[in-house]
């Protein structure tokens, strides 16, 4: 059974974005880039299903401009097998996204599909759940256990309640949510062994998707900000301030 | 423009984020139609027809429903969509599941945790842990939308819609619900409460939490915890706040052990009055705080409860 696995190329996670002045984006410019943070708990999972003989192949799939290979190259030395990088300079919003990754799950016919459940640039939390409607696959979002059963899957998702336990139908699309696992690092042999790794490079054309806009982003502004108050010198004063002059307690 | 709003609940009753969805709805568009679809749901859609400014209530009142399954509500949903120009729900863990494979199936785009509606088609959403806002404009004839709960007050109780059954009956057959373990607590709702005290990695273990559920407990007040807290495992994800946890905004956050990572202050930082408890003056967190002690958690915690 193949393992597909998705990496997107995000600002790093230690990294305070900044609005650009003309308010037309945020300053991505000498801004250090990363692996998404949900995306490596992805890589993680896929490589475990593959050391624990429940996949025999890993394959590292990113949507995005030529340097999404460096975070192909990151997967790949943490155990994928081999990387597919779909080229594209364009503004992808999730459903292009998801019609890519369709279009290379019809193509490598793999039995699990795992993603991060968002990405930390943009917050959308979509992709999965799209990529679930799009193939027909069943979905498991948000996924803190997954256990791989012949043809199902149970898998335990992180809800607002708590935990909620669903039994999917194989194959399957799951998205990471943090408690899933600990992602490892690299090592530097594998990191040296990840150059000779086979990444193949394809466009949205080659695999007959166009890229169509659904929104426009019209500005990109600060939030309000909020000032520092005052420090108060003990609990007494604290709780004086939060009934008398705060009023909420 | 008319508007479907999917209602969050529990079969019995409706879940607030419910009411939070409306008012973005009412904000849109007047003609608010809101489905309920679960199994024995019939108590929940007598509580939706009673949300102010709700024209009607669609039932869909099936075993398949019984636990929102996404692939079971995206088909049922599609199928309600002709004729809506915008579709909402909550961006709960059950709205943020199902809406996107909605979005997909009408081959349009999902726009996420809106938190503001300018106009028609015309949203701001937070992007980068929101440090960040985008101004963002739909170009799809049907617009799927989250809505940021916290960003929109409840509509009220005063309305008096009709209700309509629903005969479709989505089953993909896909998925089955095996169980929840939810935690079951006296406190208000997470996202719901005035007052919400937080522990982070300071805490030091699971244990400790007890010290701030005796404050919760005087202050009726929730207890959350930052995403260090829940990776160290000292207490269970659904207390989690933060980017990728729940989003809050009480009117009194506490914040007690807690540096204040980017992450944990997206979920936190538009409560209206914040305290920081932190033995560390230098914690981020005393940079968004209305009011900091620097103190030793261990004394000031069992302090403050003394004190109320």
């Amino acid at each position: 059974m193949k393992v597909l696995v998705t990496v997107k190329r995000v600002i790093d996670y230690n990294v305070k974005v900044r609005v650009k002045a003309d308010g037309s984006d945020v300053d991505l410019n000498n801004v250090k880039m990363a692996m998404n943070p949900f995306c490596e708990i992805a890589v993680e999972e896929a490589i475990r299903l593959k050391e624990s003989g429940t996949a025999t192949e890993v394959i590292a799939v990113s949507v995005g401009p030529k340097a999404c290979q460096e975070q192909l190259r990151t997967a790949l030395a943490l155990g994928a097998d081999r990387a597919i990088h779909i080229e594209s300079e364009a503004q992808l919003e999730s459903l292009n996204v998801a019609k890519l990754l369709a279009k290379v799950i019809e193509q490598e016919q793999p039995g699990v599909v795992i993603l991060g459940k968002q990405a930390i640039d943009t917050d959308n939390n979509q992709t999965g759940q799209m990529l679930s409607a799009l193939t027909g696959m069943a979905q498991g979002t948000f996924a803190s256990k997954i256990d791989i059963q012949g043809d199902k899957a149970v898998v335990i998702r992180e809800v607002d309640g708590g935990l909620q336990t669903i039994e999917l139908a194989m194959p399957i699309i799951a998205t990471t949510d943090l408690r899933l696992n600990e992602p490892r690092y690299a090592s530097l042999p594998n990191i040296m062994k990840a150059k000779r790794k086979p990444l193949e490079v394809k466009t949205p054309e080659e695999l007959g998707v166009s890229i169509k806009a659904h929104t426009k982003l019209l500005s990109v502004g600060a939030p309000a900000e909020r000032k520092a108050g005052i420090k108060v010198a003990s609990v007494a004063e604290l709780v004086d301030k939060l009934k008398n002059e705060a009023k909420v307690i | 423009m008319s508007i479907l709003v999917i209602a969050e609940h529990d079969n019995d009753s409706i879940k607030s984020s419910t009411l939070n969805t409306v008012t973005a709805a009412l904000a849109i568009a007047d003609d608010v139609t809101v489905l309920v679809a679960g199994s024995n749901c019939q108590s929940a859609a007598q509580s939706a027809a009673k949300i102010s400014g709700v024209s009607k209530v669609l039932v869909a009142d099936n075993p398949a429903y019984a636990n929102q399954l996404a692939e079971n509500m995206r088909g049922l949903i599609v199928e309600l969509a002709e004729g809506k120009s915008h579709i909402l729900a909550p961006a709960t863990t059950s709205g943020k599941n199902i809406m996107p494979g909605v979005a997909a199936l009408l081959d349009v785009g999902q726009i996420s945790e809106i938190i503001k509606v300018e106009s028609a088609d015309v949203f701001e959403r937070p992007i980068y842990a929101g440090n960040a806002v985008a101004k963002v404009q739909s170009l799809d004839t049907i617009k799927v939308i989250t809505v940021r709960t916290t960003a929109f007050e409840e509509a009220g109780d005063t309305g008096s819609a009709s209700i309509e059954q629903v005969a479709a009956v989505c089953d993909a057959g896909k998925s089955t619900f095996i169980g929840e373990a939810v935690v079951v607590s006296e406190r208000p709702e997470l996202t719901a409460a005035k007052i919400v005290i937080s522990g982070g990695r300071g805490m030091g273990n699971g244990e400790n939490f007890s010290l701030l559920e005796a404050v919760a407990d005087k202050l009726g007040a929730a207890v959350g915890a930052s995403r260090a807290a829940v990776d160290a495992g000292f207490v269970s994800n659904d207390m989690q706040v933060g980017q990728t946890g729940k989003i809050v905004a009480p009117d009194l956050y506490i914040a007690v052990g807690i540096s204040g990572a980017i992450q944990h202050l997206a979920g936190m930082k538009d409560s209206k009055v914040i305290v920081a408890i932190n033995k560390d003056e230098e914690a981020p967190i005393f940079s968004i705080a209305d009011y900091g002690l620097v103190a030793d958690l261990f004394e000031a915690v069992p302090e403050l409860e003394a004190s109320l």
